[in-house]
């Protein structure tokens, strides 16, 4: 294995590692409030759906995005009207969204565009181009950072670095604000945070509502990003590996990060090679796709540190009279 | 007992009215009418059959996995004939289905059901994916092609096997890198991974690719595109999608299929058991269009042209993968 093979590695790595971190960061507002989110998956497709749509139709991926963002949030906004409002349960709500998104994704797709469930191609402007980074060329010449920094993390659309800026941006919001401590009490003692006379209800719907902007984004970067449109069920299960991921960060920011970046590594890994060759074992594709879901369980089962979930997730808050 | 009697009588009329009026049937797959491929070209065979003959056929457009059984018991009480199924994954249902309608014909698309009143339509796709092979082999300036498939079934593995032998058979010394995308249904529809398995590929040297992964494909094609790569298509001729950049499309004539199986149906000379769709009577082929004329060369033409014709003699023997689940390239 070459350094351009690592680098090439790299690049489809942090690619194949902005969804899951931009809907594992949702996840994470979402749940350190103590509302449980499985329809991560369902929100990313809608979004997915309604950018590509909108940017094939107006020809603007600006637009694109905020419809796909907007109707992200709209799910997002269901998901608390049955979680917190009607105190219903957090995980049939995720699940009932996720199908929802899968079936109406495809109807209006059918109805708008009659392309098999398909948007037409986006090109142009209806796309996020790839952005370099400032001296990119420059500081290419420098032997390892250089190829590093000029090909690796350089060239890619707008989303990957939103995604990457949104990490430190959600350990700042969540550590070091009010907003955040109030945010994170919500999630462990809701009955600590009424006393105190914040409202439960407003904290849980803006947290979850973060959850639904962020998810819009994941979405959108997939559809106009690193796609050119949307086709049926293209969320293909990013959603869940997000999850998978938020669980291994046991919700932490930074964690999310090398979490999601060492999800990316393995899918791009597994692109890459068919088998493995470590000298003496040969390891099969199939198990280095895996391994993100072996290793959540790992995770969870204790034996790697302890992954200790927000205490009062997935119960509705019952104010006591 | 007279009763009884009339009343059979009656049933019996009624029976050879509806053997004298039936219409053929067709059940659009999972995917969709439209979907630029497999089903659309299936529903464009109904659609000439139907313009030419202008008789009218029954039609019903699959909506859930769960439907399958429904829909053709529905059609078959309906009384279509002979009814038309697409897809490799309706083969279980209609192995079930078929016994109970013995008076009704069923045709099957790219799978073999052993059923008396069943008509099994193959495609030779080893043999369509061989010339694209040789294509790709002569358009690659890196001496590396590639291929990526959809979900890792032994259908395309025989796509797979039969492009690595065209490759070949032009370069010998020729590396062919093949991934598939998947090992669930999930992986027909996953472009985003299609195009990083290309991106993978442009990294190890490919400059031609080969894509037979549905859904996928789209993600496959746009990506080659944006890299500046040579793409082949696959099923319907796709290389409308991006002129410049598609080599050509590796075609597959389930129109003419559902055309023949209606017609033969109203001339009465409808054949059950297997039928094979192949290079000879153009069951397959390479797409040449003004979309790739640029593209291929002449060398390219008239070597396409002269492996077909020893294809069909029989000079050149092209591997199915499917037939030992092996394969020697």
């Amino acid at each position: 294995m070459d350094f351009l093979t690592i680098v090439q590695i790299l690049d489809s790595s942090i690619r194949l590692a902005t969804p899951l971190l931009l809907a594992c960061l949702a996840g994470l507002f979402s749940e350190r409030a103590g509302v449980f989110d499985i329809g991560l998956e369902g929100k990313m497709l809608v979004a997915a759906f309604f950018s590509a749509a909108i940017a094939a139709t107006t020809g603007s991926v600006w637009l694109g995005l905020l419809a796909g963002v907007a109707a992200s949030l709209v799910f997002a906004a269901i998901h608390g009207l049955a979680s917190i409002t009607f105190r219903g349960d957090q995980l049939i709500s995720g699940v009932a969204l996720n199908f929802l998104a899968a079936g109406t994704t495809v109807l209006i797709a059918q109805d708008w565009f009659a392309q098999g469930a398909r948007t037409p191609a986006l090109t142009g402007a209806a796309r996020f181009a790839p952005i370099d980074l400032p001296f990119a060329d420059a500081l290419s010449g420098i032997p390892l950072l250089g190829p590093l920094y000029a090909q690796a993390l350089s060239g890619h659309t707008i989303l990957v670095y939103v995604g990457l800026l949104a990490v430190p941006a959600t350990w700042y919001v969540l550590f070091r604000t009010r907003f955040g401590l109030r945010l994170r009490a919500v999630g462990e003692n809701p009955g600590a945070v009424d006393t105190a006379g914040v409202s439960v209800i407003r904290l849980r719907y803006a947290a979850v509502l973060i959850c639904g902007l962020l998810c819009g984004l994941a979405g959108a970067y997939l559809a106009t990003g690193l796609a050119a449109g949307f086709t049926q069920d293209m969320t293909a299960g990013r959603g869940f590996i997000a999850l998978a991921a938020l669980i291994f960060a046991k919700w932490r920011p930074w964690y999310a990060l090398w979490a999601c970046l060492l999800f990316g590594f393995l899918q791009a890994v597994s692109n890459r090679y068919s088998t493995i060759d470590l000298w003496i074992v040969e390891i099969p594709n199939a198990f280095v796709i895996a391994l993100p879901y072996i290793l959540t369980v790992v995770i969870l089962a204790g034996f790697v540190g302890r992954a200790t979930p927000p205490r009062a997730g997935g119960v509705p808050y019952v104010k006591e009279r | 007992m007279g009763f009884t009697k009339t009343m059979s009588g009656a049933a019996a009329l009624a029976l050879c009215a509806g053997a004298a009026l039936a219409e053929p049937g067709l059940i659009i797959d999972l995917g969709g009418k439209f979907d630029k491929s497999f089903n659309e070209s299936a529903y464009n065979g109904a659609m000439r059959w139907s313009e030419e003959t202008g008789e009218s056929y029954m039609e019903t457009e699959l909506q859930s996995e769960a439907q399958r059984e429904q829909t053709m018991r529905r059609m078959a009480e309906r009384g279509a004939n002979p009814i038309v199924v697409l897809g490799f994954a309706n083969a279980s249902t209609l192995e079930k289905v078929a016994p109970d309608y013995p008076d009704t014909d069923f045709a099957i698309v790219d799978m073999v059901v052993e059923q008396p009143n069943v008509q099994s339509i193959v495609f030779s796709e080893h043999e369509g994916s061989y010339l694209v092979g040789m294509m790709a082999a002569m358009a690659s300036e890196t001496g590396t092609v590639s291929f990526v498939g959809g979900m890792d079934v032994p259908l395309i593995r025989k796509f797979a096997c039969g492009y690595a032998q065209g490759a070949k058979a032009v370069n010998p010394d020729i590396t062919v890198i093949e991934n598939m995308t998947g090992t669930t249904p999930a992986a027909w529809n996953d472009p985003v991974k299609g195009g990083e398995l290309v991106r993978a590929q442009i990294g190890q040297g490919s400059d031609v690719v080969f894509a037979a992964a549905g859904g996928t494909g789209v993600g496959v094609l746009q990506t080659a595109a944006d890299e500046g790569i040579e793409a082949i298509g696959v099923d319907s001729n796709q290389n409308y999608l991006h002129p410049g950049t598609m080599l050509t499309s590796m075609v597959k004539r389930v129109d003419n299929a559902v055309y023949d199986a209606f017609n033969a149906a109203e001339a009465g000379t409808f054949e059950t058991g297997i039928q094979v769709k192949d290079l000879e009577d153009d069951g397959v082929g390479v797409a040449l269009d003004e979309y790739n004329e640029e593209l291929v060369t002449d060398d390219m033409r008239s070597a396409v042209e002269e492996a077909k014709q020893q294809i069909i003699s029989g000079e050149i023997e092209v591997h199915d993968y499917t037939s030992d689940d092996s394969c020697p390239v």
